[in-house]
């Protein structure tokens, strides 16, 4: 077993480092919620196609039976958390930027908690492509936050085999514990769901990367590593340094390399999967366990008793605030996720994700103030934290003047949304919400275009085909316009005559019709 | 339970523009006072004057631009444009031409070109070589540093040349005020003295003026704060000052007569403030990372040609506006490579 020590490593451009505040919600393990008398869980908790609804209101499931099926190939399908009677498939509020109610199934829970049938593989020994199935099966997405269908993730291009399978557990924004609570108590799980993941992907090896930031998770990651015991499993300890828990980055930090821009990991061979998401896959494979449950960090300032739960998908968050002890004074925000690339939530009725990796409760005092946005003075700091490098106040300045063209030839899609820019800010511009619409302005174009293009594609064949059927019509009557005049000229009086002499005839008999 | 929404990030900025602007101020404070021990208070009162008009016009162009009051008059970055006027400026300078020079720093460099953050130009300097083209014989009535020839002016004797423009009785400009040490080496340069010889000159100290070169001393104590406060980046600085040395060194080697040794360019002048005050204003210069290398390097070339070649004795002024109309240019080509794009 050797560990990958610092020096060994590369870094990323840019970063902050900044006051953690993971030490809030870490003194205690990991609690299991109690199990909410309802349930709402949402169809669409992933990236690509909703799931479609499998149940209708009075049907009784069970714990882990499918109640929603994949939208397609890019997609996942939703499991019963807890046994019980659906109520109905209705809006419900859920957690989502936009504030809007999305499609959910909701679930009166029965309090026995039975679970449905299920039973796991052998995955040793299991083909690649049976693993991937049962992911798929199972509804295992990214846990980082991204929801990425592992499916997916795990499946490798045409380009060449993965050769290292990287399990993320730099857990890098501030406040969120989640992963580092399940790297000091779950650690040998995360080991062999590394080994489950491997063998999906058919990764040589393995790399887990992990912070220096704690002893704790070194220790029982150490710990679950030797316990392996493989030569193909190491351990590497990573600076922590916001984002360094995104993927490109992480990437770069380990290995040297860059993922291509426009490109994936894949193209290098590489395969990057959450702590989280790897036990997922292991409960998924060894116990035949859908993805029911994750564990939510429920902390901050304006959290009475900040720590880390293990709830069912579906939870209203406002239970599990409650179980941590209800709301501090002053509370005013309530984020999903961490204070850079969370987003606030107006209520806290509103269910845990798949995505929901911390609820924030942030104090009055502790928020940014609203205030009047000030012009850009160039000062370059965003210049200095940018982990992809780019200019972001020159992709501010085009977006801002809706020259989105621009901003995209200065790198707008090779932005990560890590929020660095407009965390060091002085003029406080939001500025990622800025790229955010150049790029769905952008994103808005291409698809007008495309549409503009299908459209005049099809005029254009319809022209092309009118053209064709008036050249092939002109060419048959200059063709029998030549064969006519190539008749010998007294031919052609006979001819005339012996039509005229036709035309009388038929004057005189007008034959039966 | 309702709560608050706004975008992230939800923790509040690490530093205002404010702050940074009034972080600049305070970095001015050492070589300000250093000016005023060496050659009295009329520097204070031509920053007082500066600042005054300077917030008039402020005031007077937000509201002409309907724009609020309150967050662009807290954000000191007039004061910053005053500041660098009034060090710019010889200490007897009447007011009103101080006043003319905020004029066209504030209302025509900055707020006709859209204001803060959008001027080509850095406001100070458009001021600056506005007045020394439009007034060059009060550029010539500099004062002699203190320990040196004293004047024997004084505080009021200074104060009623600024506000009246004539000296208290029995004092007169030709023997009161003095020329600067670059002056000289211009006009005795020109008259075939060796470097050598111009320095025997009391107006000249260990390497710069006498008395400037501390000022220097004090600005670049200054400066180095705001580097260790991150305010200001390294770059600006050490391009532009080790773009002179490089530059003067071998023309000093060759011909020691014609052309002073490096540490002199460096300590006369408005070299030292340049650097770390003038050229580090964010607003004008580029703003990626080699190409603020190249746009500061290319101040320092260029303060040398004049200080060499041009009509006057110092160049930093024009050279950073002659850069200004260059950022465009610099940062287009000076882009830095993006992550995942080909080397």
């Amino acid at each position: 077993m050797a560990t990958v020590e610092r020096a060994r490593l590369w870094h990323f451009h840019g970063g902050i480092v900044m006051a953690h505040h993971k030490r809030l919600c870490t003194t205690e393990p990991i609690r299991a919620a109690a199990l909410p008398g309802t349930l709402y869980v949402p169809l669409s908790q992933h990236e690509g196609q909703p799931a479609e609804p499998l149940v209708t209101a009075g049907d009784r499931v069970l714990k882990g039976q499918p109640i929603g099926a994949a939208g397609g190939w890019l997609s996942a399908p939703v499991h019963a958390p807890s046994s019980g009677k659906v109520r109905a498939v209705e809006d419900h509020a859920v957690p989502h930027p936009s504030g809007l109610p999305a499609p959910c199934i909701v679930i009166d829970t029965d309090g026995e908690d039975r679970w449905g049938e299920h039973a796991g593989i052998d995955w040793h020994s299991a083909e690649p492509e049976t693993i991937r199935e049962r992911l798929f099966e199972s509804g295992v997405v990214g846990l980082g936050g991204a929801t990425f269908p592992s499916h997916v993730k795990l499946t490798p291009g045409d380009d060449g085999p993965v050769h290292t399978l990287i399990v993320n557990g730099a857990e890098c924004e501030p406040y969120i514990a989640c992963d580092e609570m399940l790297m000091r108590e779950r650690a040998d799980d995360i080991v062999l769901g590394a080994r489950v993941l491997q063998r999906a992907c058919g990764a040589t090896d393995i790399l887990i990367a992990i912070e220096d930031l704690r002893p704790e998770i070194r220790e029982s990651m150490e710990r679950a590593v030797h316990a392996d015991g493989g030569t193909d499993l190491k351990l590497a300890l990573v600076p922590t340094v916001y984002p360094e828990g995104g993927e490109k980055q992480l990437i770069q930090v380990l290995t040297g390399l860059e993922v291509p821009a426009g490109g994936l990991p894949l193209d290098l061979g590489l395969v990057c999967m959450n702590v989280a998401t790897a036990v997922a896959a292991y409960r998924a494979a060894e116990h035949g366990e859908p993805l029911i449950s994750r564990i939510v960090s429920v902390t901050g300032q304006g959290i009475r008793e900040p720590c880390n739960f293990e709830a069912l998908i579906g939870t209203p968050l406002s239970e599990l605030a409650a179980q941590a002890g209800g709301y501090g004074e002053n509370v005013t925000r309530l984020i999903a996720g961490g204070p850079l690339m969370g987003f606030a939530l107006a209520s806290d009725q509103v269910p845990v994700t798949k995505a929901t990796n911390c609820v924030l409760a942030l104090r009055d005092e502790q928020v940014r103030r609203p205030q009047p946005q000030m012009p850009c003075i160039r000062c370059m700091e965003c210049v200095r934290v940018c982990p992809a490098q780019l200019l972001p106040q020159q992709l501010y300045w085009h977006a801002e003047a809706h020259e989105f063209e621009k901003s995209r030839d200065l790198g707008l899609f090779d932005c990560i949304e890590c929020g660095c820019c407009a965390m060091v800010c002085p003029s406080q511009i939001p500025l990622v919400d800025y790229y955010r619409f150049a790029k769905s302005e952008l994103r808005a174009a291409e698809a007008d275009r495309h549409r503009a293009d299908h459209a005049r594609r099809r005029h254009e064949a319809r022209q092309a085909r009118l053209a064709r059927q008036e050249a092939e019509r002109e060419q048959r009557l200059r063709k029998k316009k030549e064969a006519l005049e190539r008749r010998p000229r007294g031919d052609r009086q006979s001819e005339i005559r012996a039509a005229v002499a036709r035309a009388r005839a038929k004057k005189r008999d007008p034959g039966p019709d | 339970m309702k709560f608050s929404l706004a975008g992230a990030p939800h923790l509040p900025a690490s530093r205002t523009v404010g702050e940074v602007m009034r972080d600049v101020i305070y970095a001015l404070v050492p070589g300000i006072l250093a000016y005023a021990w060496f050659f009295g208070i009329g520097v204070l009162v031509q920053i007082l004057i500066a600042a005054l008009a300077g917030l008039g016009f402020e005031y007077a162009m937000l509201r002409l631009r309907g724009r609020p009051v309150q967050p662009f008059l807290g954000d000191c970055s007039v004061l910053i444009t005053a500041v660098l006027l009034a060090l710019c400026l010889p200490p007897l300078m009447p007011w009103w031409a101080t006043v003319l020079g905020m004029f066209f720093a504030v209302v025509v460099a900055k707020h006709l070109y859209g204001g803060l953050g959008h001027n080509l130009f850095n406001p100070a300097m458009v001021g600056y070589v506005v007045l020394l083209i439009a007034f060059p014989a009060q550029f010539t009535q500099w004062l002699p540093p203190r320990g040196l020839a004293e004047s024997g002016l004084g505080a009021t004797g200074a104060l009623q040349a600024i506000f009246t423009g004539a000296l208290p009785g029995g004092f007169h400009w030709d023997a009161v005020t003095q020329a600067t040490p670059l002056d000289l080496i211009k006009t005795q340069t020109a008259l075939n003295h060796t470097i050598p010889e111009i320095r025997q000159n009391p107006l000249f100290g260990d390497f710069g003026g006498r008395g400037w070169e501390w000022i220097a001393n004090f600005y670049a104590l200054g400066g180095v704060w705001l580097l260790w406060r991150r305010v200001i980046s390294w770059r600006i600085p050490v391009a532009m000052i080790g773009s002179v040395i490089l530059l003067s060194t071998p023309f000093w080697l060759m011909a020691p007569d014609v052309h002073p040794f490096p540490a002199q360019h460096v300590f006369s002048g408005g070299l030292v403030l340049g650097a770390f005050f003038v050229a580090t204003d964010p607003v004008s210069a580029s703003t990626t990372p080699r190409g603020r290398l190249i746009y500061a390097a290319g101040i320092g070339v260029l303060t040398l040609v004049i200080r060499r070649w041009g009509g006057y004795p110092d160049g930093v002024a024009f050279a950073v506006l002659l850069m200004n109309m260059a950022v465009p240019l610099i940062d287009t080509y000076t882009a830095p490579r993006i992550y995942g794009h080909p080397k």
